[in-house]
């Protein structure tokens, strides 16, 4: 579903800020692969998946969304296949309209088939309060509401709920329920895999906790420096502890940090 | 009441509110719903007034409103490119235009600072002939604008439920997230703007035809007088739906009118008025946040009280 193909980008090159943040990174994903990513701040995660909605341009390299080069495809033309959720429960719904405009913008976003001045039509009414109380937070009876009213978790299930009201090509979850209170993250959590689960979503996750990075999903890579370092599946995942997979990223990182200093000393 | 404020300056509050709400209805698409501090207006407003004052010159009274805001849209477009294609800060981009039309509004008004539309034919003119009527001839002006409003704040509340009307607003709202949403946000600044140039355009029509008369002056200041006409509409009416919040726009501007008409009645000098217009404005914006301010001030000295010799202090 989504293959990239050694992706590098430098932010601020030729001056003292010059980061390489991401170096030559490919990945493939199969449909209805759900990956999780680790890696400490500053590793790469957030850039990989900019690098994927086009908030900028990556230097090099190629990136396929479903077959599709999308390498140089502007980003509102990208976000059409794309769901993304963040780590600010704030940033995925607009704060001053109610419930049910914010759904229907979402609705708007992925089906394409309203008319420029098409309104909300009781059928989209129906279905909108069908696809919240799957929510089962009582959003459903607050849909003349404004979002802005609503708690941080409330506001992160329905920015989950718009992402996915219909079936984007891929879900990027950037840390998605970090900033909730631990019982609330759970449940968003639950409501994740869930969604995903039932529609097969091709899905990549970004977490800080070892755990989860073992358990949700089919999939945990590690990335490091700008790197994917690591990318277990299958038989060798589930067997894994957390322990064996600190170890595993610990070698990594290390003979990556190795060459890192021969390249500098010679 | 009825000592200070006679029926003829209660008609007049009236009627310049309605006329003069369409700019703050413009300021409210492009100050509170697209979050733009579009200065524009100014030079835009003057625009109207002096496309509609040739038009109607040229014999063409109610084309003149429609020409009129069809150059209030390419003002509103400028401004729009300007900020989306070129990078211009939206601040910047309106003083910018600004500036400019004040030499395209002397051109338009053939390099003559003032013209005047007596003798000709203005909707006003041809609406007063319908009847001899008493109660018609002293209000079919205000029937004429308020119809021409509430038109506008139909209109413009169905637009703004719609698909296209609900992305605007949501640009506005949360830039981020209709990146998100597959929505082109330069797209939705630029048609945002463009309505609120017609709209502003068309005020300055409608003023042009009501006074008889355009001056490369009068739109000096008016960014500042809907903006509190705007504040003054928000803090009396900030819940419900688009319908009512516009209308709200509309009450405010009535309500600014008559504040200006005490003014006057209170022997203030015309010339006074823009110094007025000024305080007006600084009270209304201010107004929310001091209210809060006495509020949590109040809460603290009552707290202070209760926690009665803990000489804690900050």
């Amino acid at each position: 579903m989504l293959s990239i193909r050694n992706i590098s980008k430098t932010f601020h090159p030729g001056t003292v800020n010059e980061k390489t943040a991401l170096k030559s990174v490919s990945l493939e994903m199969k449909s209805g692969d759900f990956a999780t990513i680790v890696g400490s701040n500053g590793a790469g995660k957030s850039t990989l998946f900019n690098a994927i909605t086009g908030a900028f341009y990556v230097d090099e390299g190629q990136i396929l969304l479903g077959g599709e080069d999308i390498t140089f495809k502007k980003e509102y033309l990208r976000s059409k296949d794309i769901g993304h959720l963040f780590q600010d429960p704030l940033l995925g719904t607009a704060p001053h309209m109610t419930i049910e405009e914010n759904m229907a913008l979402a609705y708007m976003r992925a089906s394409g088939r309203h008319s420029p001045f098409g309104h909300i039509s009781k059928k989209d009414k129906e279905l909108f309060r069908e696809q919240l109380s799957l929510l089962d937070m009582g959003l459903e009876d607050r849909m003349k509401n404004p979002v802005g009213l609503l708690s941080g978790g409330q506001r992160q299930a329905l920015t989950l709920l718009m992402a996915t009201v219909v079936t984007p090509k891929i879900l990027l979850l950037d840390e998605h329920t970090a900033a909730l209170d631990p019982a609330t993250a759970e449940k968003v959590l639950e409501l994740t895999k869930k969604i995903v689960a039932q529609r097969g979503i091709t899905c990549l996750m970004v977490t800080h906790n070892m755990h989860q990075a073992l358990e949700t999903g089919n999939r945990t890579l590690m990335m490091y420096n700008g790197r994917i370092i690591l990318d277990v599946t299958g038989k060798e995942r589930e067997n894994m502890t957390v322990e064996e997979l600190l170890e595993k990223f610990k070698k990594q990182a290390g003979e990556l940090l190795d060459n890192d200093r021969i390249l500098l000393s010679s | 009441m009825a000592a200070i404020f006679t029926m003829s300056i209660i008609q007049r509050a009236l009627e310049l509110g309605c006329i003069y709400a369409l700019i703050a209805i413009a300021l409210y698409i492009s100050f509170t719903l697209l979050n733009i501090a579009d200065l524009s207006t100014d030079g835009c407003f003057t625009l109207g007034c002096a496309v509609g004052a040739m038009v109607t010159m040229a014999g063409h009274p109610i084309l003149a409103f429609f020409m009129a805001m069809g150059a209030g849209v390419c003002s509103g477009f400028v401004t729009a490119f300007l900020q989306t294609k070129m990078g211009v800060q939206s601040i910047l981009a309106g003083i910018i235009v600004n500036t400019g039309l004040y030499t395209i509004n002397l051109a338009v008004m053939g390099f003559s600072s003032n013209i005047n539309l007596y003798g000709c034919d203005t909707l006003f003119s041809i609406a007063k002939n319908v009847s001899e009527n008493k109660v018609y001839r002293d209000w079919y002006e205000f029937g004429i604008v308020f119809a021409v409003v509430l038109a506008v704040c139909l209109v413009l509340a169905w637009f703004l439920n719609t698909s296209l009307g609900l992305s605007i607003r949501a640009t506005g709202d949360n830039e981020h997230m209709v990146k998100a949403s597959s929505i082109n946000p330069g797209r939705m600044v630029t048609v945002g703007l463009c309505i609120s140039g017609s709209l502003t355009a068309l005020s300055g029509a409608i003023l042009g035809q009501y006074q008889k008369s355009c001056d490369i002056n009068f739109g000096t200041g008016q960014v500042t007088i809907a903006l509190a006409s705007l504040v003054i509409g928000g803090t009396l009416i900030h819940k419900g739906g688009m319908f009512k919040r516009i209308l709200g726009v509309v009450f405010g501007s009535c309500l600014y009118r008559f504040i200006a008409a005490l003014a006057l009645r209170l022997s203030l000098p015309t010339e006074a008025m823009k110094l007025v217009s000024a305080v007006i404005v600084a009270a209304a914006i201010s107004f929310p946040y001091l209210k809060e301010k006495a509020g949590f001030i109040k809460k603290r000295s009552g707290m202070r009280k209760t926690a009665a010799g803990g000489g804690t202090g900050e």
